[in-house]
């Protein structure tokens, strides 16, 4: 009878979470952003008036054309609808940093939170490895290994995520190791969990704020870091409809054609921004030491 | 009265957290406030200072100093107020100093805003350091390198070096070792002798406030729920709270007390 | 103290090594042989043999490395396949150009993000408050080729203020040449009187330091904001109220300083992280200086080269790492009187 009782307040909604929200704008308006932005990403054969010029197709005759209500960013060289180019290029970016953080946190994380709950040995190496890629610089890497892996998309994000994933085993290490330090964690010791049960269970779920905290302001860097590998053409190739490529294809003929450079940038800047946003609103919310009156 | 407070009432974001009938303190007299944590007796201290409102909370009633209302001052009145009339130690007296200071520059600096020129402030300095019982040469040290009873003592020394005639101190004790936290209450008695200090005496621990208190108010929620003499509340409690409290003091030997 | 530093000073040299010993471990997995790339398409065996003997490819990977560190102690960094020089030289005569820029883009970013963090600390919750978390958030989040190719449409297509290229106008060389000390065109015109270069110098790096300088004015501004609101709320703070300092002098005098140290590190940080991404910025602005040393080393896959702007790069960063505990070790007595 008590297991039922249980098991339905479990199930009730989280009704905070609107009251969160409702005390948050920034965090409210943030993830409103993101959501939109998933959601262009998810729909976008469906949004996109000419789906088709995302791929292959090209309008000799239609080359060059400022925007217009047929064309509302205009169209590139080819004669692209960059509108439609643009709302595919979300899918790629976000699926790119999709990849580079899951990498990251697959990678980092584990070795982190080993490195800072155990300590000795394991730690002190671990600092070491990390801080040579640290010191390593990423967009150098990034381009090395670009360079040397034929160009493309999936090469890029192989580059990307092999710099990226330092940062999160650091940012894991330092989170576990100050919650292995707390006494609660001494307690499930002497109660006779294993070590492992211990991290796994206890260390583990305490040190996953920061991470998620970086891991949302994470997606603008990895769309910044990809768009730029893409506009020194390492990156995606023609004809896929990557922003920092339609950058880079736009260059030659700004300013006068300037919708080819303006549109994939702002659309850069919009999705970093979205995702710093929801970041910081993260990051606000979570913080434990909020500025609350003390009695 | 020295200090009194009446109908006081310190709100935040529309909570209101202490709602204080009474609370006086004589002059030359010791008054302890005792609660729990959270019971409200430190915001109450700040909001004698004047301290509360910079934390957001909204603060009304009459808080009288000398029978003058402090409550609605001007900043700069009150700046005339803080150290020099109404002097206030805290819990953790190392974090208390701004660590990239040193001890004797702060005094300096301090006396200097309440009108004391540059040598007297460093002669008063040394004078107060003396009376707490500590060699003028401290002053040169950095708050890290101060142990808990001398940084302790240092506080008080400069509500000594500031003359003020009301000390606040909200749970000077309670991070300091049994032995230490013995010193400092026999300082205090010395010097509610020798300066004529009033003392508004904060912690949650019954026990220390019964050596040296004269008078106690116990709080709980926000509201004084019982005060009286020291002796008289320890020996006929009539609030259920204040019984509790006593109970739970430990004693050597075992047994309760009342 | 010194034993502090010295403990620095060596984990810093280990993580150098091991950046350097990466660098090879990938340069090895780069396809295409370096020594025809000196040797050039139409070599004999012979000659290629002897091209690759005299780069020192015939020996063992961890030889290579260990002859490596040598040279690099006694400063011969090798020879750059692509343009025959030794690279240090190379380095010599690119570096001050991207440090110019990145020291510029730095004092920008100072200029900007602290008055703002500290504006946003001081009217927490106004409109100096939100409009400085606004753009700095659009400072962090700004792709730079974009921020520069909008600046040169703004500032010198449409108003015709400022140039876009290169370091300072080329044809000053023929009226006023500049004699050349450190490479850095802003200091040598300074220090030779050269007041036409000078000036040109400025208005040329206008521009790029502010491209360079969006992303650290960002970081900077949210670290001096969170630092000085951090530091307002502790026990010290509180304590210095009480004793009846006003609040002008509470800020400047005691929160100041305490919240000021993070900036440093941050600062020495992000100086480093901007010199390893000048890249993009240096090719839109046609900024001869290791950026596009680098790229240029990475297309022809100049070993060498490669090695030797990783190399020096990761020392900057081990380097600013080290200049942020000393700062802080003189700043903070807690670290200092150990």
């Amino acid at each position: 009878m008590t297991d039922v009782a249980f098991s339905e307040a479990e199930l009730a909604p989280p009704r905070p979470l609107r009251r969160l929200l409702r005390t948050n704008p920034l965090l409210a308006f943030a993830a409103g952003l993101v959501l939109l932005l998933v959601l262009v990403s998810a729909l976008a054969p469906l949004i996109a008036p000419y789906p088709a010029d995302a791929g292959n197709a090209t309008h000799p005759l239609e080359t060059f054309l400022p925007p217009s209500w047929h064309h509302v960013f205009g169209t590139d060289p080819v004669g692209r609808d960059l509108f439609s180019r643009v709302l595919y290029g979300t899918r790629i970016s976000l699926t790119v940093a999709a990849a580079v953080i899951g990498f990251s946190i697959a990678v980092g994380l584990p070795l982190g939170v080993a490195a800072g709950a155990f300590g000795g040995l394991a730690d002190t190496i671990l600092m070491r490895v990390t801080d040579i890629f640290l010191a390593f610089p990423a967009l150098l890497l990034s381009l090395a290994l670009a360079a040397v892996l034929s160009p493309s998309v999936t090469n890029a994000t192989i580059a990307i995520a092999v710099t990226w994933w330092p940062w999160y085993a650091r940012l894991a290490r330092g989170t576990a190791a100050s919650v292995a330090g707390r006494p609660f964690i001494a307690a499930c010791r002497a109660l006779g969990l294993s070590p492992l049960r211990t991290i796994v269970r206890h260390v583990l779920p305490n040190s996953l704020t920061p991470v998620i905290v970086q891991a949302s302001a994470d997606v603008g860097g990895v769309i910044l870091t990809s768009a730029a590998l893409s506009f020194l053409g390492l990156g995606a190739q023609d004809p896929t409809p990557e922003w920092g490529l339609m950058v880079n294809q736009g260059q030659a003929y700004f300013p006068t054609q300037w919708w080819l450079v303006t549109f994939p940038g702002a659309a850069i800047l919009l999705t970093a921004l979205a995702f710093n946003l929801l970041g910081d609103g993260l990051r606000d919310v979570l913080d434990p030491r909020r500025v609350v009156g003390r009695t | 009265m020295k200090l009194a407070l009446r109908d006081v009432r310190i709100a935040f974001e529309g909570r209101t957290v202490v709602a204080l009938d009474a609370l006086d303190l004589a002059e030359n007299e010791i008054v302890g406030l005792v609660g729990e944590s959270g019971s409200g007796k430190s915001i109450t201290a700040l909001a004698v200072m004047g301290l509360a409102r910079s934390l957001g909370a909204t603060v009304t009633g009459s808080i009288a100093l000398d029978g003058r209302e402090l409550l609605g001052l001007s900043e700069r009145q009150l700046r005339q107020v803080r150290g020099r009339r109404v002097a206030m130690i805290f819990q953790s007296p190392v974090s208390a100093f701004n660590p990239l200071v040193r001890v004797g520059d702060l005094f300096v600096r301090t006396l200097r805003v309440h009108g004391v020129d540059s040598t007297d402030a460093g002669r008063r300095a040394e004078d107060a350091l003396r009376e707490v019982l500590l060699g003028p040469e401290l002053l040169r040290r950095y708050p890290h390198q101060l142990s808990g009873g001398q940084a302790q003592r240092i506080a008080i020394a400069l509500a000594v070096a500031l003359r003020s005639d009301v000390l606040i101190a909200d749970e000077p004790t309670s991070a300091l070792d049994v032995t230490v936290q013995a010193e400092i209450i026999e300082l205090l008695r010395m010097l509610r002798e020798r300066e004529r200090l009033s003392i508004l005496f904060i912690s949650h621990d019954l026990a220390v406030v019964a050596q040296l208190c004269d008078r106690v108010a116990v709080m709980r929620n926000g509201s004084i729920v019982e005060s009286g003499t020291t002796a008289g509340l320890l020996r006929h409690p009539s609030h259920p709270y204040t019984r509790a409290l006593l109970a739970a003091v430990p004693r050597l030997g075992g047994g309760r007390t009342a | 103290m010194t034993r502090f530093l010295a403990r620095r000073v060596a984990l810093g040299l280990i993580v150098v090594a091991g950046v350097v010993v990466l660098t090879f471990v990938i340069a090895r997995v780069v396809p295409g042989d370096p020594a025809s790339s000196w040797i050039g398409p139409h070599a004999s065996p012979a000659q290629l043999r002897a091209a690759r003997h005299m780069l020192g490819l015939d020996r063992p990977l961890p030889v290579q490395i260990w002859r490596y560190f040598r040279g690099v102690l006694t400063g011969d960094w090798g020879l750059s396949i692509h343009t025959h020089q030794p690279v240090l030289s190379d380095l010599a005569a690119r570096a001050p150009a991207s440090l110019e820029l990145v020291v510029a883009a730095l004092l920008v970013a100072l200029a900007f993000g602290i008055p703002a963090g500290l504006a946003a600390a001081r009217w927490r919750g106004g409109a100096p408050d939100a409009l400085v978390r606004l753009g700095s958030v659009f400072g962090v989040s700004m792709p730079s080729f974009w921020f520069a190719l909008i600046l040169q449409l703004i500032f010198f297509q449409r108003l015709h203020l400022l140039p876009v290229s290169g370091q300072y106008d080329p044809s000053l060389d023929t009226t006023h040449p500049l004699a050349v000390y450190t490479h850095m065109p802003v200091i040598d015109a300074l220090v030779s009187g050269n007041w036409p270069v000078f000036g040109s110098a400025l208005t040329h790096l206008i521009l790029p330091a502010v491209v360079v300088g969006a992303y650290p004015a960002g970081v900077i501004a949210r670290m001096v904001r969170a630092s000085v609101l951090d530091t307002l709320g502790e026990d010290h703070i509180r304590m210095v109220r009480a004793l009846g300092f006003p609040e002008r002098s509470v800020f400047a005098r005691f929160a100041l300083k305490p919240a000021l140290n993070p900036v440093i590190s941050v600062t020495a940080l992000v100086f480093a992280y901007s010199l390893a991404n000048t890249f993009l910025v240096e090719a839109i602005f046609d900024w001869g200086g290791l950026g596009s040393y680098a790229a240029d080393a990475i297309q022809s896959l100049d070993t060498p080269a490669i090695i030797g702007v990783t190399l020096f790069i990761a020392l900057v960063y081990v380097g600013a790492n080290l200049l942020v505990d000393i700062l802080q070790a003189v700043v903070d007595p807690r670290i200092r009187l150990q």
